[in-house]
């Protein structure tokens, strides 16, 4: 029910309800046709880089096994 | 997909789990619920429970709006439906749910009454708007990730002076459901259930903020650590729990930066107090009556309350004697535990709530778990 995808702003259009300051190439997340928030770029790297950082060395990661 | 597939890294969740694993104490057994049935769906879809050490147990809370919603609230959404002035709109979610007697809005729809799939409350709207003969409802369901949808939707109505459009409210709040799970003092120890931490709202989160927890986790001593809905988020979550219970904290931890702002999305929060208010009591399937836990619209907007409109009176309604979901919702059983689970209880003929929606425990065990169960059993079979 709480389903909601990434979805990248191609355009923006008139009478769309937005109320924030969205540009085009900004990430939000999409739930029944509305926006819930813009996805932070830099917290999404920082959180990936935690996850790099808890993982144990010496175990591939899914680039390095295809790679 | 960018956000996504990076989130999905088998390699990284399985390093992620060694930690885990590494730094789970033996000796020590670790319970933690995962509120939400998105956080559900990943666990069994990744197989996330296989990662785990045997120490660190995963238990499904009731954070699916589907699964909580009571047998008597669908049994008025069909009534509705079956008045010939109305067209009755609502999220696929919602068609096969059982109701009582054993009926369902799919049946109704197949029995003649006009009820439409929707995408977004937007949809609803459109066609009020464009079939002004008909009454149009919308079946709004959810937790405060869906509610901004509907209190929009609702304005939209409004502004365009719509006459045939209206809401058969039954929005939830999440803080009362978490409350009710770990207040258990005055409840028989069979049925406390004792968790050790959450795994907290997603986007329901993104809405709300993180500050609604913070109350919960100091006066229950419990973390809660809010997470998002793909693999890598709830593998890193578990382990910030196990860190938090390693180190005695119950603070409120944000995994999911990207998204959650510690106080939530102001707008979306501005726009359901302008149209929604407190509901006195709501039922929810499984927990029984929870005071202040559910929304019903503002006097103001009475016109498009469609339970002021329709008059619709509550009929008590039981679920299946049989069915332990409400069990299941409060993380007292597993989904297996149940006798009806697999035998007479599928997501072809579900017999309860939790086996539609896909984000419902038993439907997601089904789909992925089951696999399990039978390797375990095989696996024992063996040895003996």
């Amino acid at each position: 029910m709480c389903l909601a995808i990434p979805i990248r702003v191609e355009a923006l259009l008139p009478d769309q309800m937005a109320r924030v300051t969205l540009r085009v190439g900004d990430y939000v997340l999409l739930h029944v046709g509305y926006a819930l928030t813009r996805l932070d770029p830099d917290e999404a790297e920082r959180t990936l880089a935690l996850m790099r950082e808890a993982a144990v060395p010496g175990l591939p990661t899914m680039k390095e096994a295809a790679a | 997909m960018k956000y996504i597939d990076e989130y999905r890294d088998g390699g990284l969740a399985r390093s992620i789990a060694a930690t885990i694993a590494r730094e789970a104490v033996s000796g020590r057994h670790y319970k933690f619920m995962e509120f939400c049935g998105g956080h559900t769906h990943a666990i069994s879809r990744y197989g996330i429970e296989d990662l785990l050490p045997s120490n660190v147990e995963m238990v499904h809370g009731p954070g699916c709006p589907v699964c909580v919603l009571p047998v008597g609230r669908i049994d008025d959404a069909i009534r509705l439906a079956m008045r010939p002035e109305v067209t009755l709109c609502t999220y696929a979610d919602l068609m096969r749910v059982p109701a009582s007697s054993g009926a369902s809005l799919l049946k109704a729809k197949a029995a003649g009454a006009d009820i439409r799939m929707i995408y977004s409350s937007m949809d609803a709207v459109l066609i009020a708007e464009t079939e002004p003969a008909r009454q149009v409802v919308f079946f709004a369901i959810g937790f405060e990730t869906t509610t901004p949808s509907t209190a929009l939707s609702i304005g939209l109505a409004r502004r365009k002076q719509l006459t045939n459009f209206s809401v058969f409210c039954n929005h939830v709040l999440t803080p009362p459901a978490i409350r009710a799970i770990l207040d258990t003092a005055n409840l028989p120890e069979v049925e406390r259930v004792l968790v050790d931490g959450f795994v907290g709202p997603a986007h329901v989160s993104t809405v709300i903020g993180t500050s609604p927890y913070v109350g919960l986790a100091a006066e229950f001593e419990k973390p809660v650590v809010v997470a998002g809905f793909e693999p890598l988020d709830v593998v890193q979550a578990i382990l910030m729990l196990v860190r938090q219970v390693n180190e005695g904290r119950s603070d409120v931890e944000n995994q999911y930066i990207r998204a959650v702002a510690a106080e939530g999305n102001l707008i979306a929060q501005r726009e359901i107090a302008e149209i929604f208010e407190l509901r006195e009591t709501f039922e929810w399937r499984g927990l029984g009556e929870l005071p202040a836990s559910a929304l019903r619209l503002r006097e103001t907007y009475a016109q498009f309350d469609a339970e002021q409109r329709f008059d619709v009176v509550p009929v008590p309604a039981a679920d299946n004697p049989a069915c332990e979901c409400g069990d299941v919702l409060r993380g007292l059983k597993k989904p297996a535990d149940c006798k009806l689970f697999g035998t007479v209880c599928s997501p072809e003929t579900p017999m309860g709530s939790c086996m539609v929606s896909p984000e419902g425990a038993c439907a997601a065990h089904w789909t992925y778990g089951r696999f399990r169960d039978r390797a375990k059993a095989s696996a024992v079979r063996a040895m003996a």
